[in-house]
């Protein structure tokens, strides 16, 4: 038994029109400073005025959302009471919207609290719409949040199937501005939902259609996009190739990458799809060498490899490794900017919260303590696992 | 040699075995907190109740009670006997179970989602039992 949730999604070039037949009295925007810079948020508030909708902009979340910035937002809902609450930008965005969503609905709750375990009930006083203007976290369609906690440098993996957006609006021209860099950091967050949801010990028959083609997808059109961001058939088969992927992995689960990448972002705040990108390709390579049969899969469908076993699961690493560099980013921490020094300092704390971190349950392959230690230093290294 | 599940021997080597492994002892470190697992009856097994002491990444008592409430436990997780057993075979995950109400939960839900991968570690070891379901 299992479940698979999605909101109604509106894709495609002018889905934001979808926003004037929106019926309701108040709209809150949750979003960023930079999204109001770029007329983004005009862009939606337009088509809410459309409609007929008072508004409101909260406009404060920042890159890693706090739950201070989360517990404002709440504030700003409690006070200005609107039936609709409007998650507009990246994954920080889109996570803060669901969380301050539901600490509208449910003061008596802490965020902390927030799991997949408890009934919310929300849908009482609003309901919410996710609007991506990046093309990778998915959060649009899932239901997971993650918040991080300032005081203990820590991420929060929250969530809860009741807080996925009743709505998600997917229009390419929201991440047509994307530079090149944020391009390839979002798609790799993308590619690593992608491969991990169909890798997971969690994934389901439902979710494996989605993972795939959302790989090919990346493959095919995320190099486009980065070169050319003039080049909207790629951005538009990029921005559904994240969707799908948000479905894939969102009703499935991630896995080892992003228990990496989630401790390292934290640590030293490192782009979330940079940072799960790069160990992407590692965690391959590991779970190469005791469970390869559903990375070789994966590289079979996708044309990297018919090898099977070992080889074919090595051959899908390769080639991921190929992309990364092929869009600019780096393939080690060390060619990230990381001295040796600040790594070492911190490689405990990092193995210890990557061992504890929920998507590690789900990995075909766990490490042992050592053994995770041992990822992240070839991850440094940029050495290919032979573990 | 097979033991029977469930069985004061049953949990008294699952209790042997966390206190061997050294992930369970690495992904539990912190945690405090004893649970009795309820198995509840059904026309084939009569209900059965078992303790398990944990702290700070070892098992620090095990055994079969008469009842659930013989030894006060933070955490109570309830389950058919047939549950019980496809956790304990790896065929379904504890996290999965209890998101699905195969495996209800009595205690503080947010500190037990704090270490999942001491659950995971948890179910390794269970497999690591010999078990012997009564067939």
């Amino acid at each position: 038994m299992w479940y698979f949730v999605s909101p109604q999604i509106i894709f495609g070039e002018g889905a934001l029109d979808a926003l004037d037949e929106i019926e309701g009295q108040r709209a809150l925007i949750v979003t960023d400073a930079a999204l109001v810079k770029l007329g983004l948020v005009d862009r939606v508030k337009a088509h809410l005025k459309n409609a007929g909708l008072d508004m409101r902009v909260f406009a404060e979340v920042e890159p890693e959302p706090s739950l201070q910035t989360v517990l404002r937002g709440a504030q700003v809902a409690t006070e200005y009471e609107p039936d609709w609450i409007i998650g507009l930008g990246g994954g920080s965005a889109m996570d803060a919207a669901k969380a301050i969503w539901i600490l509208y609905e449910r003061p008596d709750i802490e965020p902390s609290e927030i799991n997949p375990f408890i009934r919310l009930g929300l849908r009482q006083k609003a309901r919410l719409i996710t609007i991506p203007t990046t093309s990778g976290t998915g959060a649009e369609v899932t239901w997971a949040i993650v918040l991080t906690d300032t005081a203990e440098q820590r991420k929060m993996g929250l969530g809860n199937r009741e807080a996925v957006a009743d709505i998600a609006i997917v229009d390419p021209e929201m991440a047509a501005g994307m530079p090149p860099q944020l391009t390839a950091d979002t798609g790799l967050d993308a590619l690593t939902h992608a491969v991990e949801g169909y890798t997971c010990a969690w994934h389901t028959d439902i979710t494996d259609g989605l993972c795939l083609q959302a790989v090919r997808l990346i493959f095919e059109y995320l190099p486009r996009a980065v070169a050319d961001g003039s080049d909207m058939e790629a951005r538009e088969r990029l921005h559904n190739a994240a969707t799908a992927a948000g479905l894939g992995f969102g009703n499935s689960l991630a896995a080892m990458a992003h228990s990496m990448g989630h401790t390292l972002g934290a640590v030293f705040h490192v782009p979330h799809g940079r940072a799960v990108g790069l160990f992407l390709p590692y965690t391959i390579e590991f779970g190469a060498r005791e469970a390869p049969d559903r990375f070789a899969e994966l590289a079979a469908l996708t044309g990297c490899s018919s090898a099977g076993g070992e080889e074919g699961a090595l051959a899908l690493a390769r080639r991921i490794r190929e992309l990364i560099r092929q869009v600019g980013a780096p393939t080690s921490l060390a060619e990230l900017g990381l001295s040796r020094a600040d790594f070492e300092a911190r490689l405990d704390k990092m193995v210890d919260d990557a061992f504890n971190d929920t998507s590690m349950v789900s990995a075909l392959r766990t490490p042992s303590y050592d053994e995770l230690r041992q990822l992240f230093v070839y991850a440094y290294e940029g050495r290919v696992v032979d573990f | 040699m097979a033991i029977k599940f469930p069985s004061d021997e049953w949990i008294k080597e699952l209790a042997r075995q966390l206190n061997a492994s050294e992930s369970y002892e690495k992904s539990a470190k912190d945690w405090e907190g004893d649970f009795v697992f309820v198995i509840e009856p059904d026309e084939h097994h009569p209900a059965a109740y078992l303790f398990l002491g944990l702290y700070h990444g070892k098992s620090t008592d095990a055994a079969l009670l008469s009842s659930e409430t013989e030894r006060p436990a933070e955490f109570i997780i309830r389950a058919t006997f047939d549950n019980w057993r496809r956790v304990i075979e790896g065929k379904l995950d504890p996290i999965q179970a209890m998101m699905t109400r195969k495996l209800k939960l009595q205690g503080d839900m947010k500190k037990v989602m704090r270490y999942p991968k001491a659950a995971k570690e948890i179910v390794s070891c269970c497999a690591l039992v010999p078990t012997d379901f009564g067939e």
